[in-house]
């Protein structure tokens, strides 16, 4: 079991658990992801590593609460306990000395992953420019800890409400156009964002990395469930990833994959509502179609 | 009393009905059939069907005890050489094992060593047999297990026996390998068996540490050199799944084997939504390739309420790799096999889902490397099968996480560990390994063979080091 040490509600939706996780703590690198399972009937759930804290053996995850997977997670507790947490999985980042001028991009909760990245990139005595963007202010995370680690950071909200109106790619442009040489940008986001971003970049040849997040099972390359065209090659997201460069990738196929169970998502759902509803437990007492 | 020549069939679940449920297709035998069965065994001076049995069970003795209704007898004379028989009893290929050396098998059928192994261990199963746990010496040295399928358990009971503290590092959260992600609850029951023979394996005093993905949380050095383990097996089966690399496999539709069979074992999507991870059946559902795997596969998309599973296989019925009984069953259920047809490209809609399989008509040539006759597309004979999903289970892999975290291992071309064949030590000194994960995906019993003779090696390797 991995007890929540701290919880905190980042914005509507958006929480953040600190979990105690020694071991994972002491192996994870920016870039890298794990996998929780709540419970007994749980699924198991791939979540990129917010922070990680090798003294205190804990590590940081961000999560959104999306269906009913996120939403269960996200019912629990500080002290409470989650029964399965896998990892650290995935590679990690590639983080340099004297790369250059590194522009991380973080879109929505797409922040805190980007977050271990940009620090990584500030340690190594690079310059880092970060671009979060959210739709509006009052859902924007980590700002003032991408301040500490990032020379520069600009904040695109799409209504307008603070920074830049518009998207991440609009403060990309301006930062392209002002001649800033760009030695990388490293783009954390929603899928579509992530495709924005390296569109934008490919007519300036900027080296493009972003960071997927497919569906997976069991996260040690056993599945192929999250495999992705990368180029000419077919990579599972889980072990060569997640990181791949963003000019290669086939952004309309991970979309498509993307919506595979999006009906049995709702199906879940509202199985988890009715069942939350009603105070059931999850599985003794429901009465729902498929017991 | 004249020798019957056939075996005592085994009552079976209706194929009609089971193939609308995951319960256990065979029932096992009765008491008394398997008393009756036992008496069909000639007890030879030099048993033939021994030399067929990878992990060398007195198969003669436990019979013995059967028909002497000494069934407590019978189980210790398995367990002496099987840590697993009730798992052996229900997936182990006997007709190519120990039941194709049997003297009767000459004349008309073996006697059926294989249910009567299934018999007694379950017979203990139920009797929920007592499991002394090992009294530890103060210096007993400790022994990692990476992976707890069935090479990695066979080790660690074997181990544990011999008095070393035994820890199993599992990546999954369920221990088991293949025998929980991998073959169907129908064939092989979860809770009532699989489940039950690990926990026995942890009362005797084996450390399962789930959720530890070896080359990620920890290195094989870093267990030798840190956590001071004084030999490490390596057991990580062949968990990687292959591909046709043909156009259209990441289709929405497509899957592994490997991840259609865990969602539905490892994840009980076929629970959903109760269990949560979701899974996908359309109503036709084509089943790449003619192995074990396949057949499990398909029968679970049956099950899952599928309404034609087609067997889509390049070569013939004779070549098919699965055993007998799983395609008499497959068969039984109304599985549909389309023979001599090779999958050339996955169709897709333009939402990006499956909606046929395009095949082409296979002929046999010549003998290949293999011994069986190589297969050959029919030029012009392409055509489509309309299906919504497709499963390809085509073969397994070894996954790398291991060998590439492991500097001073050699691996062979194909990814696998380089290990003696009697032994299992691998070129690092210290660094045993058996399996899949040596051999390339074979079976439970040569895994749990091999985990065996591992578990011989280790013990000589640490006597040898002490010293």
């Amino acid at each position: 079991m991995f007890k929540i040490l701290s919880k905190k509600i980042l914005s509507p939706g958006v929480l953040f658990f600190e979990l105690e996780a020694p071991r994972i703590a002491k192996k994870a690198e920016p870039g890298q992801f794990v996998i929780v399972r709540v419970d007994e009937t749980g699924e198991r759930v791939p979540l990129t590593i917010a922070d990680f804290d090798r003294e205190r053996g804990t590590i940081t995850i961000i999560f959104q609460e999306m269906g009913a997977s996120t939403k269960q997670l996200g019912a629990l507790s500080e002290g409470e306990a989650i029964l399965d947490l896998v990892g650290p999985l995935g590679t990690k980042s590639h983080i340099e000395p004297d790369m250059g001028t590194i522009v991380c991009i973080g879109g929505g909760i797409g922040v805190a992953p980007v977050y271990p990245i940009a620090r990584g990139m500030k340690q190594q005595g690079n310059k880092v420019i970060s671009i979060l963007g959210a739709k509006s202010k009052d859902i924007l995370i980590f700002e003032d800890e991408m301040k500490a680690v990032s020379d520069e950071v600009l904040v695109t909200t799409d209504d307008g409400s603070y920074g830049i109106k518009g998207f991440v790619t609009t403060a990309l442009q301006q930062i392209i156009d002002r001649g800033e040489k760009i030695a990388e940008v490293i783009a954390i986001g929603p899928v579509v964002m992530m495709r924005s971003v390296a569109e934008a970049t490919r007519p300036y040849n900027i080296s493009t990395i972003v960071s997927l997040n497919p569906i997976m099972v069991d996260g040690t390359g056993m599945c192929g469930g999250c495999r992705v065209q990368v180029g000419d090659d077919t990579k599972f997201a889980c072990v060569d990833g997640p990181e791949f460069d963003g000019h290669k990738v086939d952004f309309k196929g991970l979309m498509a994959r993307q919506r595979m169970y999006r009906d049995q998502e709702s199906s879940a759902d509202e199985h988890y509502c009715r069942c939350q509803t009603l105070g059931l437990k999850k599985e003794e007492d429901c009465e729902c179609h498929s017991h | 009393m004249s020798l019957s020549l056939k075996k005592h069939s085994m009552p079976e679940q209706d194929p009609k009905v089971r193939a609308k449920n995951f319960d256990e297709v065979a029932l096992g035998y009765s008491e008394e059939t398997a008393v009756a069965e036992a008496e069909r065994c000639l007890n030879c001076k030099v048993p033939q069907c021994r030399k067929g049995c990878p992990v060398q069970i007195d198969i003669p003795a436990f019979i013995t005890k059967i028909k002497d209704r000494d069934f407590e007898g019978a189980i210790s004379k398995l367990k002496e050489a099987n840590s697993l028989p009730a798992v052996c009893g229900r997936v182990c290929p006997q007709e190519s094992q120990c039941e194709k050396y049997c003297i009767l098998a000459k004349r008309g059928e073996s006697v059926a060593i294989g249910r009567l192994e299934r018999f007694a261990a379950d017979r203990s199963l139920e009797k929920g047999e007592a499991v002394q746990p090992i009294a530890y010496a103060a210096d007993a040295q400790k022994v990692a297990i990476i992976g707890s399928g069935p090479a990695g358990l066979s080790a660690a009971g074997e181990l544990a026996k011999m008095g070393y503290k035994v820890t199993i590092f599992e990546a999954l959260h369920t221990a088991g390998g293949v025998l929980s992600y991998g073959i169907p609850e129908f064939r092989l029951p979860k809770d009532k068996i699989v489940q039950v023979e690990i926990d026995n394996l942890k009362k005797l005093g084996v450390t399962i540490e789930v959720n530890a993905v070896a080359g990620k949380l920890f290195t094989v050095d870093e267990l030798m050199t840190e956590e001071g383990f004084g030999a490490v097996f390596i057991a990580t089966g062949a968990g990687l799944p292959s591909f046709m690399d043909i156009p259209g496999e990441n289709l929405n539709g497509v899957y592994s084997a490997n991840e259609f069979l865990t969602r539905c074992n490892l994840m009980k999507a076929y629970q959903f939504p109760v269990h949560a991870t979701p899974i996908r059946i359309g109503e036709n559902v084509a089943v790449v390739g003619g192995g074990n795997v396949a057949m499990d596969a398909a029968r679970t998309s049956l099950r899952l309420g599928a309404e034609n599973v087609y067997i889509v296989y390049r070569r013939g019925e004779e070549e098919l790799p699965a055993r007998l009984e799983e395609i008499h069953h497959a068969k039984e259920e109304g599985i549909q096999f389309r023979l001599l047809n090779n999958p050339v490209a996955v169709l897709g809609d333009d939402q990006g889902w499956v909606k046929a399989l395009r095949c082409i008509k296979m002929e046999l040539g010549e003998p290949d490397g293999s011994g069986r006759r190589r297969p050959l597309p029919v030029e012009g004979s392409e055509f489509e099968l309309t299906v919504d999903t497709v499963i390809v289970a085509i073969g397994q892999g070894p996954n790398p996480l291991v060998q590439s975290t492991t500097p001073g291992m050699e691996t062979n071309k194909r990814g696998n560990i380089v290990a003696d064949e009697e032994t299992g030590a691998t070129t690092k000194p210290g660094v045993f390994a058996g399996g899949d994960i040596v051999t390339g995906a074979a079976t439970v019993i040569l895994a749990m063979g091999a985990g065996k003779k591992a578990a011989v090696a280790i013990d000589r390797y640490l006597q040898e080091k002490r010293a």
